[in-house]
């Protein structure tokens, strides 16, 4: 037996093929994460085509000082954390709801339809959405306009109407999540131990008390894990769904504008590469910085739940 | 005693049958809530364009009409193109990337690979940070010159962390013992991932295949930032385009003519055009979706369970 420590040579050559597996996914890693991180950069220089990235004269934080002086900044942040945690605590809320539901149901038919038709929103992309949506809510035509006028009800320009808003991204949200989230609770309650059922009804709990008593306690790892998952991409807000739904619609801009569309508008349609990775740098810093505190918090708390 | 024990027995009956109420009604009424929409574009795509100009969108075509498919189709080259498109960036995406996603978890999971969570960790590091939409567009665009290519579309999708956990996860629940008695017998690495784990793994890499073939299906995003070229566009793009068009296209001739040899034109059924366009593309979603169902399933619950 020798303990001789096997040089960094000799590992590579012993892990050759493996390394060669990892090839690809490495250099793809590192061409289209680590690299845009680098670039990242560029919010701190003054951006020219020309120079590209790297050669492009710096510039302090001139670009930062545009963005938070564009008097965006803080309304973009805040529609993002308020759409993000609506999101969040309605979406989940129903999930858990759907999932506990759907395993107490006894008809394995309904059952199993129930769950195809609720996942079927999860299928199609945010352009079909937002079409569907324009199909309920187009001011002439809309299917929610109609049924209003028959009830003898006032229209409403809902594309005109910002206040609306909320309530309907929440809804779409909610919607295009629901069945993706309650099969993944459904996951977690079918694999709860059935014997502490059987306890708990020979005990003479009913089924309200064996809900909040078993099912809620034993989901709580796998929500907690989900929320916590949710909570570090707060500040990240969904691109396609605003993007779609709300497009470049300026009049709902005020109730609806989140730092994605904000940063694709400035990059996209006004070609302002320092505002844009201004406020997109701005926003992966955040993003980083609530994913760690929160998992060193919970960390604390109890070391089962955290992240990494 | 006989009445105490008749009246728990009753108790329990009730909060079953309570249960059973809400459970059965706010599950039918979520499921039918996400049905109903989908009948709606169906039904609109079958009504004749007055009809839903004078009456709105309903759930069931009152003047049934083929109008929108027809236009749709008068021209089968544009969206047959499209869908060719979209069909061979799925196939090759998600072929070439589920090939990727496991060879790579394959490694991770190796016990006796020792720099396997070093590596994992430079793998998950890009979940918790990342470089932001601007670099990215900067690099694509202007160093690996990507504007109108089509490698534009297949490669931003091609591999994720998230079903890489997944993947690996899977692959960490087949017995070691199999591999090994494999590499005993003289097979190298990647012959046992081929031969031995990869064939073990058959639910997940359905999974995953799926997972990536339904991002390609829905990819519009990555053909606005990088197509301009209107013969290159997928069919998301290719449809958002369409509806987003149609509106201006109208104006435009109703502005240049606005003669009667125009007239036809101008009644262009675009409400029932849009909703038509929509079918087309959802189609084969649907088509699979009973098919594909299950897979999702599986793989949401590897990811539950251990990610």
């Amino acid at each position: 037996m020798h303990m001789k420590k096997e040089g960094f040579g000799y590992k590579v050559k012993k892990y050759r093929i493996l390394l060669l597996m990892l090839l690809p996914a490495v250099l793809y890693t590192l061409l289209f994460a680590y690299l845009p991180m680098v670039g990242a950069l560029m919010a701190f220089k003054d951006y020219n085509y020309a120079d590209g990235i790297f050669h492009s004269p710096w510039c302090g934080l001139q670009n930062f000082k545009f963005f938070f002086s564009s008097g965006q900044a803080l309304k973009i942040t805040l529609n993002t954390l308020g759409y993000n945690l609506l999101f969040i605590v309605v979406g989940t809320a129903l999930q858990v709801t759907v999932a506990i539901l759907l395993s107490e149901l006894k008809n394995v038919r309904f059952k199993k339809t129930a769950q195809s038709l609720m996942f079927l929103p999860y299928f199609i992309s945010w352009v079909i959405v937002s079409v569907i949506a324009y199909n309920l809510l187009s001011y002439d035509s809309g299917m929610v306009n109609s049924l209003l006028s028959s009830w003898g009800m006032e229209k409403i320009s809902f594309y005109e109407d910002a206040s609306f808003w909320p309530a309907i991204l929440v809804f779409f949200s909610v919607w295009k999540g629901i069945g993706y989230g309650s099969v993944m609770y459904l996951a977690a309650i079918m694999g709860i131990d059935t014997s502490m059922y059987e306890a708990a009804e020979i005990d003479g709990a009913n089924v309200f008390q064996r809900i909040f008593k078993i099912t809620l306690p034993c989901l709580l790892p796998t929500l907690i894990t989900l929320l916590l998952l949710a909570l570090g991409g707060i500040f990240r807000g969904n691109f396609d769904m605003f993007y779609n739904l709300i497009g470049t619609n300026g009049i709902l801009y005020n109730a609806t504008d989140v730092i994605d569309t904000f940063t694709f508008r400035a990059l996209i349609s006004s070609n302002d590469f320092g505002m844009a990775s201004a406020s997109g740098l701005y926003q992966s810093v955040f993003c980083f910085l609530t994913v760690v505190t929160v998992n060193k918090l919970v960390k604390k708390y109890n070391d089962s739940y955290a992240l990494f | 005693m006989l009445r105490k024990g008749e009246e728990m027995r009753r108790n329990i009956g009730k909060d079953k049958k309570l249960l059973a109420v809400i459970g059965y009604g706010l599950s039918g009424l979520i499921a039918v809530a996400c049905l109903i929409p989908f009948l709606m574009v169906l039904s609109a795509s079958f009504t004749a364009e007055e009809t839903i100009v004078r009456e709105g969108f309903g759930l069931w075509p009152k003047q049934f009409s083929l109008e929108a498919y027809t236009t749709v189709f008068k021209d089968p080259a544009v969206i047959g193109r499209a869908y060719l498109t979209t069909i061979v960036l799925t196939v090759v995406g998600s072929m070439v990337g589920v090939l990727i996603t496991a060879m790579t978890a394959y490694v991770l999971q190796r016990k006796d690979f020792e720099w396997r969570n070093k590596i994992s960790f430079f793998f998950y590091f890009t979940t918790l940070f990342n470089g932001g939409l601007v670099p990215s567009y900067v690099l694509m665009v202007r160093y690996l010159g990507m504007k109108n290519n089509y490698l534009a579309l297949l490669l931003p999708l091609m591999f994720s962390v998230f079903n890489l956990l997944v993947m690996r996860s899977y692959m960490s629940g087949v017995p070691d013992a199999l591999m090994e008695a494999a590499m005993i017998d003289g097979c190298g690495d990647f012959k046992v991932f081929w031969k031995i784990m990869l064939p073990l793994s058959k639910p997940a890499v359905a999974t995953i295949s799926l997972f990536i073939a339904l991002a390609y299906w829905n990819d519009w995003y990555n053909a606005m930032l990088y197509i301009d070229n209107e013969k290159m566009y997928p069919l998301q793009y290719f449809l958002y385009q369409q509806v987003n068009n149609i509106e201006a296209y109208k104006k435009i001739i109703a502005q240049q003519g606005g003669g009667a040899a125009l007239g036809g034109a101008i009644n262009l059924p675009t409400q029932s055009l849009k909703m038509a366009l929509t079918v087309v593309v959802t189609g084969p979603i649907i088509l699979a979706y009973p098919f594909a169902q299950k897979y999702f399933v599986e793989g949401i619950t590897i990811g539950a369970v251990k990610c």
